[in-house]
């Protein structure tokens, strides 16, 4: 029994179809042009506030294609390579190592928490195949858990840590927020030059490149080549003789080793971790970000990383003002940033579904197009 | 492409084949032989175990899974037993299925050389592993190009399948088994099936041209001509016999037509009752149906009350997608009319409460309540679309099950229908396959339905239950003067039980014969219209 796919003909190319295809990005678009005027800011402020927010969080963005591009959608365990960047920023500040040094001695120490989270996350996933997202969605809860347990309690009396300015009064614990400032934006402020009053931040937008070249040559690799094999059609893969599963798991463990080293360069622009709610924001702003960029849940480019963030964050910096002039309250604009990232997701989610509930109602369609075409 | 060279040792050769499933015997004693560069055309009624047979030779995880077969098998007079597809793909065996097996967003030559790439060595791939090689576009072009050279018909490489028109991607799946430098048999499973006419004689040519280079070819079809025009020898299988294995210059069509479906012609006798043209119940026009792998074009039929019309064909012809359309759980069109009345499709309620049943094929999803006792599969419909077997209590604004009523009515059927169970308590799902139908048949009496659709009635039950189920329909039609539409893949059966038979063919209505007529003829419409 051969299951008949119909060629979607004509699909695409139109203006209609472009609006509809690129409906986030450009109801985006318009909510920042109505904002920028109203803000009030000026466009050298602007630009300074967007290069510094590109610096801080496109890495963390860019960690998230590869599990897209295995298939795994948009994935939440990049909040558990985000904890395990954390931690190695808590041990480095406890150490006193600070600067540059500190910085990579940190993406050294979060690596292998990185890969032991992922390789957890990888095989749950595993088992709840199709269910990705909101799977890992739980096991970033679960997992905060287990890094509250270690950070509020297990760091002092089993973890050895000496610095009482990032321990609790209590004796045991990290406080709610460690200052960084020893680190802040040493590696944004390495090498960096203006032009026209705008810091352009040398060597964080040269690692983000290399990042994105990274990702370009691995997509063309062998193994880059079996991701979007088994991102497509798991059983067509495995039918191939590709590891299935362990090609997903690799995927979850590159995404949470980068995620984990995005994090740290993201913490170094920020100057302070609030060590017990860092992660779990860091992840739903990445994700929004994202789709705010025009990817969906089964496809994501590089390009959707940067008008993600460009688009994401100007609303970011605009809201809270235009809010206020508006409304004279500012936590309009707050509240605003908050439920537009959940609004974000949830509609990429449902057009997700229509779109794909769409594709199989045309069958139908054609069918009866074919039929009509005899008479 | 001689059958000449028998002295030599057989590329390939099955001794006394054997397979169950569960102890339904689906093959028994297939002996086979087939040279280098021979073209062997499989021909059968469903369900004759072909496929079953090609799966036994490709090392298929299902037989496996499902205790292993009886038998030999010798690949170069040598005895071989492949734990995965993979042991017969390096043994050089090919197959190419009915299923396309294709990563929709690759381009042809992705597909073609899927987890076969060639690969430049990069320096990374030292530190992480051979996977970190960077993929040789240029080489995987050439050994595409080659393939495709190979095969003979034209496609483009580099276009993504997903934009493909079928024939396209039927090609692409032979390309690829070409593309391995190891084939020598090749199994194509119904290639032609997806193909326009055009295509197919191109793929004609181009297995006369693997032939010739030496590979082996077994080509399974229901199109008998391409059979008779490409292949050197023709085996007919029937119910997991090989019944014939003949030279393919020496026989023809209609031969091969009554060795398909003839057990002898005058075998069985068929239901013989007057036909009645008497008034029409249901009147389907211009049908369209999109369910997948039985896709229904354009159908157009008219139901006389009273009668029961079989509706018969191959699979993946449409057959099953007709009542599956009307009854509105698969997306259709067109016009349908229940006495008089239109019927909205893609409604399955509407149907219902026009006094519609229907007995699918797909018994553990759609047909029962697998968890639920038997009192509560058969009465449940009857319950929720008619609010029979309720107490109404406040003029009907509290309604309570009446569980006396509900369990005799199951006991009767239980009678009736001889349901083997432990009692009317017991969960369906711990019933038996038969015992199941038997069940699903019960839950559509109850309804007390004018019409009812009946779809592969006795697929996968034993002949004691399948002649029970046909009883207790040709009953029930003439008790209670219900009109039955039968569909089923075992023409036999239908013509014991029908008045007439609707053979679907290429998804139309190739033609509607009384059930008199003989096997021959309504083999000739089975293979008419395949698409």
């Amino acid at each position: 029994m051969s299951v008949k796919t119909v060629p979607a003909k004509g699909a695409g190319k139109s203006i209609g179809s472009f609006l509809a295809g690129n409906s986030v990005p450009i109801m985006f678009i318009l909510i920042c042009a109505v904002c920028i005027p109203v803000s009030g800011f000026s466009f050298t402020y602007l630009l300074n506030e967007i290069m510094s927010r590109l610096g801080r969080n496109a890495f963390l963005i860019l960690s998230l294609l590869i599990p897209i591009m295995a298939g795994m959608g948009l994935n939440f365990g990049m909040t558990l390579g985000a904890m395990a960047g954390e931690i190695a920023l808590i041990f480095v500040s406890d150490w006193q190592i600070w600067g540059i040094p500190g910085m990579v001695l940190a993406m050294i120490i979060s690596v292998p928490f990185s890969v032991l989270l992922g390789l957890f996350c990888g095989k749950i996933l595993n088992m709840a195949k199709g269910r990705e997202m909101i799977t890992s969605y739980i096991i970033s809860f679960f997992i905060n858990g287990v890094y509250q347990l270690i950070v509020l309690y297990m760091m002092g009396p089993i973890i050895p840590i000496s610095h009482s300015s990032i321990k609790l009064p209590r004796g045991y614990g990290i406080r709610n927020t460690v200052s960084l400032l020893n680190m802040r934006q040493s590696l944004d402020n390495a090498v960096s030059f203006r032009i026209a009053g705008v810091k352009i931040p040398v060597i964080t937008l040269l690692i983000i490149v290399c990042m994105c070249l990274l990702i370009i040559w691995f997509r063309r690799t062998k193994l880059g080549q079996d991701m979007r094999a088994v991102g497509q059609d798991m059983q067509v893969a495995k039918d191939a003789g590709i590891d299935v599963e362990r090609t997903r798991i690799i995927s979850i463990v590159i995404s949470t080793v980068l995620a984990g080293l995005g994090m740290i360069i993201y913490l170094q622009n920020m100057g302070n971790l609030s060590t017990y709610s860092s992660h779990s924001q860091v992840g739903m702003f990445c994700i929004a970000a994202l789709l705010v960029g025009g990817a969906s849940v089964d496809k994501a480019s590089i390009g959707n990383v940067f008008l993600g963030v460009i688009l994401f964050h100007t609303m970011f910096i605009v809201a809270p003002n235009a809010g206020t002039k508006i409304t004279g309250d500012s936590m309009i604009g707050e509240y605003f940033r908050v439920f537009v990232s959940y609004g974000v997701i949830t509609v990429a989610l449902v057009m997700y579904e229509t779109k794909k509930r769409r594709a199989k109602a045309g069958n139908g369609r054609q069918l009866q197009l074919e039929q009509e075409a005899i008479k | 492409m001689t059958t000449a060279n028998q002295t030599a040792v057989p590329l390939l050769e099955m001794r006394n084949v054997k397979k169950d499933f569960f102890g339904n015997q689906v093959l028994t004693d297939i002996n086979l032989k087939l040279n280098a560069g021979e073209v062997l055309g499989l021909v059968g009624e469903n369900g004759a175990g072909k496929t079953t047979l090609m799966k036994i030779l490709f090392g298929m995880d299902e037989i496996r899974e499902t205790g292993g077969y009886g038998g030999e098998i010798l690949l170069n007079g040598e005895k071989v037993s492949f734990s995965s597809p993979f042991d017969a793909l390096a043994k050089g065996i090919g197959m190419v299925h009915q299923e396309f097996s294709l990563i929709p967003g690759f381009t042809a030559t992705e597909n073609i050389l899927l987890n076969r790439e060639p690969k430049r060595h990069s320096v990374v791939a030292e530190v992480f592993g051979e996977r970190f090689n960077k993929l040789d576009r240029g080489a995987m072009k050439q050994q595409a190009e080659a393939a495709i050279d190979k095969m003979g018909v034209y496609i483009d490489g580099e276009m993504t399948i997903s934009q493909m028109p079928v024939g396209h991607k039927q090609f692409t799946e032979i390309a690829r088994e070409l593309s391995k430098d190891q084939l020598k048999l090749l199994i194509l499973d119904e290639p032609t099936a997806v193909l326009t006419e055009h295509e197919a004689i191109a793929l004609l040519d181009s297995i006369r041209g693997m032939a010739s280079r030496g590979i082996a070819v077994i080509f399974i079809t229901h199109r008998l001509q391409e059979i008779l025009s490409v292949c050197d020898r023709v085996a007919v299988m029937r119910d997991g016999c090989l019944v014939q294995d003949v030279n393919a210059k020496e026989t023809s069509v209609q031969e091969i037509t009554r060795w398909m479906v003839g057990r002898t012609v005058a075998g069985t006798e068929a239901s013989h009752r007057e036909i009645r043209e008497g008034k029409v119940i249901m009147s389907i026009r211009r049908l369209w149906v999109d369910m997948p792998g039985e896709t229904v074009r354009d159908v157009n039929l008219d139901v006389f009350e009273g009668e029961i019309l079989g509706i018969g064909g191959l699979a993946g012809q449409g057959k099953l997608g007709i009542p599956n359309g009307v009854m509105g759980l698969y997306e259709a069109g067109g016009k349908v009319l229940f006495q008089g009345k239109e019927i909205a499709l893609n409604a399955p309620r509407r149907c219902l409460d026009a006094s519609l049943a229907f007995v699918s094929e797909d018994r553990r999803g759609v047909g029962l309540l697998l968890d639920e006792s038997l009192e509560w599969n058969i009465a449940f419909p009857a319950m929720q679309i008619q609010n029979k077997f309720l107490k109404n209590y406040l003029g009907g604004l509290v309604k309570w099950r009446d569980e006396k009523a509900i369990r005799e009515v199951t006991e009767k059927y239980i009678d009736e229908l001889a349901i083997r169970c432990t009692s009317s308590r017991q969960n369906a799902k711990e019933l038996s396959g038969g015992n199941q139908q038997k069940v699903c048949l019960a839950k559509a009496f109850a309804l007390e339905p004018q019409f009812l659709f009946v779809s592969e009635p006795t697929r996968g039950i034993d002949v004691g239950a399948k002649a029970l189920v046909l009883n207790a329909l040709k009953k029930f039609n003439q008790e209670s003067g219900v009109t039955i539409v039968m569909i089923s893949s075992e023409l036999e059966e239908l013509r014991q039980v029908c008045d007439r038979i609707a053979i679907v063919s290429g998804g139309k209505i190739a033609g509607i014969l009384p059930a008199t007529d003989s096997s021959e003829d309504f083999g000739m419409l089975m293979v008419s219209q395949v698409k």
